[in-house]
């Protein structure tokens, strides 16, 4: 295992080290020491890397990864996951504001809580959340799937495109075009195998589903007032 | 009293005909009206300035045999690799998907003819486009359509885009007809749906946070590539300011009459402010923070001949972008194309409905037998010919204003033609030393 002590070393010493794997793989492992918050910790990484943050880290943690397991022992800040392509970020604790933005593809669970705009404009990613997600959550949300333990804030999957909404607590209320839609044996499957792979305990009967109603597809004069 | 002579009709001036049809459309559709390009109503533009040429006090160059440079070098600041660009003028950013592919590639082989960038736009970059473009400038947008770290590799430089001239302030467009298959797809979207792209970045908001999404983008390309940051002319001042602050190296200023694929008419027409006042509030930016050459600034907005690209590298710019006349220059509008632009209820020269998709010339449009009529070969000879032809005439006017290179062009070339011009531009208007708001009459 590679340790790098990020009180000494630099992020840009960090990163450039680990976008070295790309070229050359000499180490799997890695384990990151003293993040203290600092931003654009391990961001477009290019391997299938097992990384290990002890701390918090700062805004877009693990932005545009691609093929590496990351795991956060601690809180991360905004945008952690930003537009991942594939591979799995996992936090240990809370996230702040648009976690998983626009990500295309991988898993990102987080076992904490969410702060507002989670699974902003995903775009294929599966994103698990243990606790609650905040205001406009997954707003403009294009593919993929979110499932949220607890609960959910105001204007859930506003104006959402394809994105599958599972909710266990309240929704505090949903936003343009989103409405509850009936959950199906199908979907039941889909979930119980989303949260096994997140490693959460929880019943899928327990879920609520929402998606997009698809009246904001194309414009029409009698939805004026949504636009 | 019985009119022996055809009365004359008065129209009104604030109800002229163009209003009385947009009150009446709007009565019978519901609907805003959509259109593409850039604003059509007169503003004060690089027409309303001219260029001193030498005389006694100054001597010219020789027109044939003294060189005049053209190139420029654009995100030094920080970039371990800055682009080196020919000419100082770009193409700006414009997606695949209000344009066609064919219209992409050959965007791509006219700039990299002569030697300068082209640059995506709101969807995501295509392999005919990075194919032909030798420098390719990747558009970071709100949407993030098609963002992914393989293509911020394979750019050139990232552009991270908070507005456009034509709808600062408001988010892109692509009605469902253009969002085909293909299109669709590289968007994670429905096929035919009315795309709608978010206004504002998902992952940051204020100055303080993009200088981290900037340090970001810097990281994932291990420093290499320019950042550029373009914002639609609204406060350029305290924009420039807060870009430059959060780390860019390139500033991408574009001005109201900058082009747009589709967005609201009343939103073209009413909403920023023309190039011409903006370049000088962003030069007096840079300036004031000794960045001025070191950030360099691109303008668009209205660029149409030499004398714009002149006037506004006098103003003080590096280089300058286009995108309409660039269109232009491919076939869009052409006499040709006007027995057809007339069965769509349009013109050349006047044909505007980019977002419906039944351009004639192959360029606005995802139909594949309309896009097949654009040769990419010959389309982007056509644009070579017309990027040399705005070279050579800058290069003209700066030799005859005594200037071995265009960016010695400055403000002491300059006259204005109005008192609003030359407030604007803040040069003195003609035949005198005055300058409206910063020297006394």
């Amino acid at each position: 295992m590679k340790t790098v002590d990020l009180s000494t070393a630099s992020v840009r010493e960090l990163n450039q080290a680990l976008h070295g794997q790309a070229q050359q793989l000499t180490e799997r492992d890695w384990a990151i020491t003293h993040p203290a918050g600092k931003h654009n910790i391990g961001v477009g990484i290019d391997e299938a890397l097992k990384i290990d943050i002890h701390g918090h880290a700062g805004y877009y943690c693990a932005g545009m990864n691609k093929k590496a397991n990351v795991t956060i022992h601690g809180n991360v800040g905004v945008g952690v996951a930003e537009n991942m392509m594939s591979g799995s970020v996992r936090v240990k604790g809370n996230a702040s504001q648009s976690a998983g933005a626009t990500a295309h593809g991988g898993l990102l669970v987080i076992e904490g809580d969410a702060g507002a705009r989670c699974g902003i404009s995903m775009k294929g990613v599966d994103i698990v959340v243990k606790g609650s997600i905040g205001h406009m959550s997954c707003f403009m949300g294009q593919a993929g799937r979110l499932v949220v333990c607890g609960d959910a804030g105001d204007n859930l999957g506003d104006s959402l495109y394809e994105v599958r909404l599972y909710v266990k607590g309240a929704v505090k209320s949903l936003g343009s075009d989103c409405i509850e839609k009936e959950v199906r044996p199908e979907h039941l499957i889909e979930l119980a195998a989303l949260l096994a792979q997140a490693g959460v305990d929880e019943k899928p009967e327990n879920f609520k589903r929402y998606g997009s109603a698809r009246e904001l597809y194309n414009f029409k004069v009698d939805n004026a007032a949504a636009y | 009293m019985s009119q022996t002579h055809p009365p004359i009709l008065r129209e009104s001036a604030t109800f002229d005909r163009l209003v009385i049809q947009e009150i009446q459309r709007a009565a019978e559709t519901g609907i805003y009206d959509i259109r593409g390009g850039g604003t059509k109503r007169r503003v004060p533009h690089f027409d309303d300035l001219l260029l001193l040429g030498a005389s006694i006090s100054r001597y010219p160059l020789e027109g044939y045999r003294e060189k005049c440079g053209t190139d420029v070098i654009l995100g030094d600041r920080f970039a371990k690799k800055p682009l080196h660009l020919k000419i100082p003028i770009t193409i700006a950013g414009m997606s695949f998907g209000s344009l066609s592919a064919q219209a992409k590639e050959a965007l791509g082989r006219g700039a990299s003819i002569v030697g300068t960038s082209t640059t995506t736009g709101d969807g995501g970059m295509t392999p005919e486009e990075r194919g032909q473009s030798k420098q390719l400038v990747y558009q970071y947008l709100p949407s993030r359509y098609g963002m992914n770290p393989d293509d911020i590799r394979k750019a050139d430089a990232i552009e991270v885009v908070l507005g456009q001239g034509a709808k600062p302030g408001g988010g892109g467009m692509l009605l469902g007809m253009k969002v085909t298959e293909r299109v669709a797809g590289m968007r994670t979207l429905p096929i035919g749906v009315d795309q709608r792209s978010a206004c504002r970045h998902p992952d940051w908001t204020g100055p303080d946070d993009l200088a981290i999404k900037i340090a970001e983008l810097r990281e994932i390309t291990d420093w290499e590539k320019p950042i550029y940051v373009k914002i639609g002319a609204t406060r350029p001042y305290y924009d420039v300011k807060l870009a430059v602050k959060a780390g860019a190296d390139v500033i991408v200023l574009d001005g109201m009459q900058g082009g747009t694929a589709a967005t609201q008419e009343v939103f073209i027409e009413h909403v920023g402010i023309p190039i011409l006042p903006a370049i000088p509030l962003a030069v007096q930016a840079l300036q004031e923070m000794g960045m001025h050459r070191k950030v360099q600034l691109i303008v668009s907005g209205g660029i149409r001949n030499g004398g714009d690209v002149a006037k506004a590298m006098a103003l003080g710019a590096d280089a300058v972008s286009i995108g309409t006349a660039a269109l232009i220059a491919l076939g869009d509008n052409h006499p040709i194309l006007d027995p057809e632009l007339r069965k769509i209820g349009s013109a050349a020269g006047f044909y505007d409905d980019w977002h419906e998709g039944k351009d004639p010339a192959g360029i606005t449009t995802q139909d594949p037998e309309l896009s097949k009529r654009l040769d990419p070969v010959l389309a982007g000879r056509r644009l070579a010919n017309y990027l040399r032809v705005l070279v050579l005439e800058a290069q003209t006017m700066a030799r005859a204003c005594g200037k071995s290179h265009l960016h010695n062009l400055d403000t002491d070339d300059l006259v204005a033609l109005s008192v609003e011009a030359a407030a604007m531009a803040r040069v003195p208007l003609a035949g005198t030393s005055w300058i409206p708001g910063v020297t006394k009459y």
